[in-house]
């Protein structure tokens, strides 16, 4: 009786430690980091907007900024370890953003859609086992890369080669020093202040 | 400077009547068309027949149409102002930019004016088989933003409580900005993990299939409403081709 | 229920949240739960509810609900948790009732007439459609109760269900409980640190005790007599701060957040803000810490408060931050939303050096407000991570930190236990002694009664009609 009482059972949260499985919190978290994000994007749309002008004479340069679109990409999967969770958060962000305002339109939706497909691959190319700088440096890349691409179909098809090349190695830094490694240091304070206690990535170190 | 989203109940409005999924439909047929047209005019028909549909979504006067699409006019404004300071093809290149930005956007500001977030829950999962928790899992954490946004406010007051005040030093409104997001978001992960334990609580993970009490159902007028979304892309597609304007982006 | 030398660690803790406890509850029963923080009463209200799977940490003993584990059970189980904003799903009264039936899979025609019938059980008064985000605090906790009880559990379990509401919110749920356990078809497990409000609707108390174990009350147990410190009337001292018709109306708002208030703040004594939600407690609280400017009337600052300003002729919303903290501190509701750095150890140190102190000043001031407060030994730890009393002792610490004259206090006695309460109406005690003003805003009579020398009663603004 006394083993029944406490073994896990199959329904409930019961889910084996480690398990692929999406627990509640894991959907509700990773939920309300993309909605947060959804937010941040819409207002970092406008100091991008704002901010036109200024890079005018080196348009390429903006690129320097991109790291912040991709963030909830490589944020999410560190925090809840679960395969997906990068294109669920940065998806939500998009859908947010786009039904806030921003100026790209519904256009952020695909962007979210494509650009957390791309950071997942940093995790994914380790079976989703492992979480640290190596997969979050490759995830950002990954996705950066992949948002790199699309800008510059979408929207600079008149570059010269040399713009476009300047263009993809900025987003790329970019987004492996904000997006990566900005991801990394988040994950380290949220640990940090005790938030993450219903995850794997906040008692590691605790 | 409010955001011009709002998480309650929506006040029902004529729009309303069209089922959320059809106004998706929607949005999914006019997406492609306006990515692949370079020209003027295609994206100018559209934005035409989605500003006919602003009074259905209960944006009837000025002030209600501006408090939801400034973010929006502001960004076509910069897209258009930079394309014709630096483009090369000039001002008309730069104008039919920022109509394209404007026709892209209008649909989803239609949708979120006449769309209540749980009737686009119970649309999504109903009709197009979205997990429902995800779906709903989704729509709590939305609920959390008017929340945080009071608390975003509280972080500031108390933040000046303790002497952090950045006066005129940009560094310093940055590091502020910076910190007081990040209380948010610590604030946001606790709130959110305590919600999903509450929603587990009330058998969100047992495992039975969910019923849904409010149903959702998609009658002739959603077909007709995806029909009418068709037929204007279509004339606008028609138009452009017929006076010889239309330009393809990829070319 | 059954347990049976149960206890539970969290992994992140090398001390047992809860052990040894043995408790058998017979259905029907109404059982009051009480113990000092962090004798593992939450916790055990988590691990029935079927919240605390192994990946939650790990488990001895026996636990059953119903002779099953309580994972099992759980669509039995019906728990109201402590804040009404973390557990409303939906944003209309209705659509959130029918949660949990849904997540039963109860056929949709079936739903609407039990969700009717929870909300006049437990006096929900208004329709199906009631935004959520305009109810008040009672009336939201009203409704995660009638949640709760919309799938007919026959446990249920409450996690300090009052501990966020005023005290008229309090009695519209322990009224609501009442209602609708009077049937006796539902067990009722509560926790709360108010105990003695719910000894009228209770059978039986249990005490866990934070070292293992359970201990049961008899009949006629009263819990301790709350620890009064002995205060002797003081004359009061020269007018420090004083609200001149002052009011204030938010942005596009009609009706005014605080009506035209006059109240004078002298050294050495203690006012308590006191009156009914709404009636803008909290924002006179707000112009008097000098951190939001009135909309009507002013708030004045004498010369003794003044002196050393570098521009004394402005009100006190429009000083500097660094020179703010020196003459008024302010103590926000919830601890968290104060808290600047990483350790207790810098967080203290702050303020002083934000108020222009050298670094030895500043942590020597650390170090002996740690060591008055009783917080040395945690001068390392994360202040986010601290216990609830352990947060706010903090909070008053890095408020008293640059010694200021003034201490502005909003709520500062909310949600704690008993022996929480005690020290910190000890500490703000001294803090009088010492000469320092303060105004509390409070809901708690008892702080009233045991610091306050004067009380402005707010009333709520007679709405026109």
């Amino acid at each position: 009786m006394a083993e029944q009482a406490v073994r896990p059972s199959s329904s409930g949260s019961a889910a084996q430690p480690g398990s692929r499985r999406w627990r509640t919190v894991d959907i509700v978290v990773t939920a309300v980091l993309g909605v947060a994000f959804g937010v941040v994007f819409w207002a970092w749309g406008l100091l991008w907007a704002a901010l036109d002008a200024p890079f005018s004479a080196f348009p390429p340069a903006q690129a320097v900024m991109y790291g912040v679109w991709l963030l909830p990409a490589v944020l999410a999967p560190l925090i809840v370890r679960k395969a997906g969770a990068g294109l669920f958060a940065e998806l939500v962000a998009g859908i947010v953003s786009a039904l806030l305002g921003s100026a790209w339109g519904t256009l952020t939706i695909v962007y979210g859609l494509l650009q957390g497909a791309a950071g997942e691959l940093g995790y994914a190319a380790f079976g989703y086992r492992r979480y640290g700088w190596p997969q979050a440096l490759l995830s950002a890349l990954c996705a950066g890369l992949m948002a790199a691409v699309l800008d510059l179909v979408n929207y600079y098809p008149d570059w010269t080669a040399g713009w476009k090349t300047s263009y993809v190695a900025l987003v790329a830094l970019s987004t492996m020093v904000i997006a990566g490694a900005g991801a990394m240091a988040l994950t380290r304070s949220l640990a940090a202040s005790g938030a993450l206690s219903a995850f794997a990535s906040g008692r590691t170190r605790a | 400077m409010t955001l011009p989203l709002s998480l309650g109940p929506v006040r029902p409005v004529p729009l309303s009547a069209i089922n959320p999924v059809a106004q998706l439909g929607a949005i999914a047929v006019v997406l492609p068309v306006l990515l692949v047209s370079g020209d003027l005019l295609t994206p100018l028909v559209v934005l035409a027949a989605e500003v006919c549909l602003l009074p259905a979504a209960g944006l009837t006067t000025p002030r209600t149409v501006l408090a939801r699409t400034w973010p929006l006019l502001l960004g076509a404004a910069g897209v258009a102002w930079v394309n014709v300071l630096f483009g090369d093809a000039g001002w008309a290149s730069g104008v039919a930019l920022a109509v394209r930005v404007l026709a892209l956007a209008l649909p989803g500001v239609l949708l979120v004016a006449s769309t209540d977030p749980v009737r686009l829950a119970d649309a999504l999962t109903l009709h197009w088989r979205v997990p429902t928790r995800f779906a709903f899992g989704t729509l709590a954490a939305l609920r959390l933003v008017p929340l945080l946004a009071a608390e975003w406010q509280t972080i500031r007051l108390a933040r000046r409580a303790r002497g952090v005040e950045p006066g005129r030093n940009p560094v310093a409104q940055g590091r502020l900005f910076a910190g007081t997001a990040f209380a948010l978001l610590v604030a946001a992960v606790r709130r959110g993990t305590r919600l999903a334990a509450a929603m587990d609580a009330r058998g969100f993970d047992s495992g039975i299939a969910r019923t849904n009490a409010r149903g959702s159902v998609l009658r002739r007028r959603d077909a007709a409403y995806l029909a009418g979304a068709v037929a204007v892309c279509a004339a606008a597609l028609a138009l452009s081709v017929a006076t010889g304007t239309w330009e393809p982006v990829f070319s | 229920m059954r347990l049976t030398g149960w206890g539970f660690r969290y992994p992140s803790r090398h001390a047992w949240a809860a052990r040894d406890v043995d408790l058998r509850v017979d259905p029907g029963e109404r059982v009051l739960l009480t113990g000092p923080s962090g004798a593992g009463k939450s916790t055990l209200l988590h691990a029935l509810a079927g919240l605390l799977g192994p990946d939650e940490g790990e488990q001895t003993g026996e636990i059953t609900v119903d002779g099953r584990a309580p994972a099992e059970a759980r669509a039995r189980t019906g728990v109201v948790f402590q804040d009404p904003d973390a557990q409303l799903v939906m944003t209309r009264a209705g659509d959130d009732v029918a949660f949990g039936l849904e997540n039963a899979g109860v056929r949709p025609e079936r739903i609407w007439p039990a969700v009717e019938s929870v909300l006049a059980e437990v006096g929900f008064p208004y329709g199906r459609d009631r935004a959520t985000a305009a109810l008040s605090g009672g009336q939201k906790q009203r409704l995660v109760l009638a949640g709760a009880l919309a799938p007919r559990p026959g446990l249920l379990l409450l996690d300090e269900p009052t501990a966020q509401l005023d005290p008229d919110g309090a009695v519209l749920v322990r009224e609501a409980v009442a209602r609708a356990t009077g049937a006796r078809d539902t067990t009722l497990l509560v926790v709360d640190h108010d105990a003695e409000a719910w000894l009228p609707l209770v059978d039986r108390v249990v005490e866990l005790r934070p070292e293992g174990g359970a201990v049961e009350h008899g009949p006629g147990w009263r819990p301790a007599p709350l620890r009064l410190p002995v205060r002797t009337p003081r004359p009061a001292g020269a007018v420090l701060l004083r609200a001149e018709a002052a009011g204030y109306t938010h942005r596009g708002a009609e009706q005014p957040a605080l009506a035209a208030t006059d109240v004078a703040v002298p050294a050495g004594r203690t006012l308590a803000v006191t009156g009914p939600n709404g009636t803008g407690k909290s924002t006179l609280a707000l112009l008097l810490a000098g951190l939001r400017p009135p909309t009507t009337g002013r708030i004045a600052a004498a010369p003794a408060l003044t002196a050393g300003l570098r521009r004394p002729d402005r009100p006190p919303h429009r000083w500097r931050a660094d020179e703010l903290v020196r003459r008024i501190g302010t103590v926000f509701q919830h601890p968290e939303h104060q808290f600047l750095t990483g350790r207790v150890r810098d967080e203290l140190a702050l303020g002083p050096l934000r108020s222009g102190a050298g670094d030895d000043a500043a942590h020597r001031r650390a170090e002996e407000l740690m060591e008055r407060l009783g917080l040395a030994a945690l001068a390392e730890a994360n202040p986010f991570t601290l216990s609830g009393g352990q947060q706010r002792r903090l909070s008053v610490a890095t408020a008293l930190a640059t010694d200021p004259a003034v201490l502005v206090l909003d709520e500062p006695t909310f949600g704690q236990d008993r022996d929480t309460w005690g020290e910190l109406v000890a500490l703000l005690a001294e803090q009088q002694r010492d000469g320092r003003a303060l105004v509390l805003v409070t809901h708690d009579a008892a702080v009233v009664r045991a610091l306050a020398d004067d009380e402005l009663a707010l009333q709520p603004t007679p709405v026109p009609a």
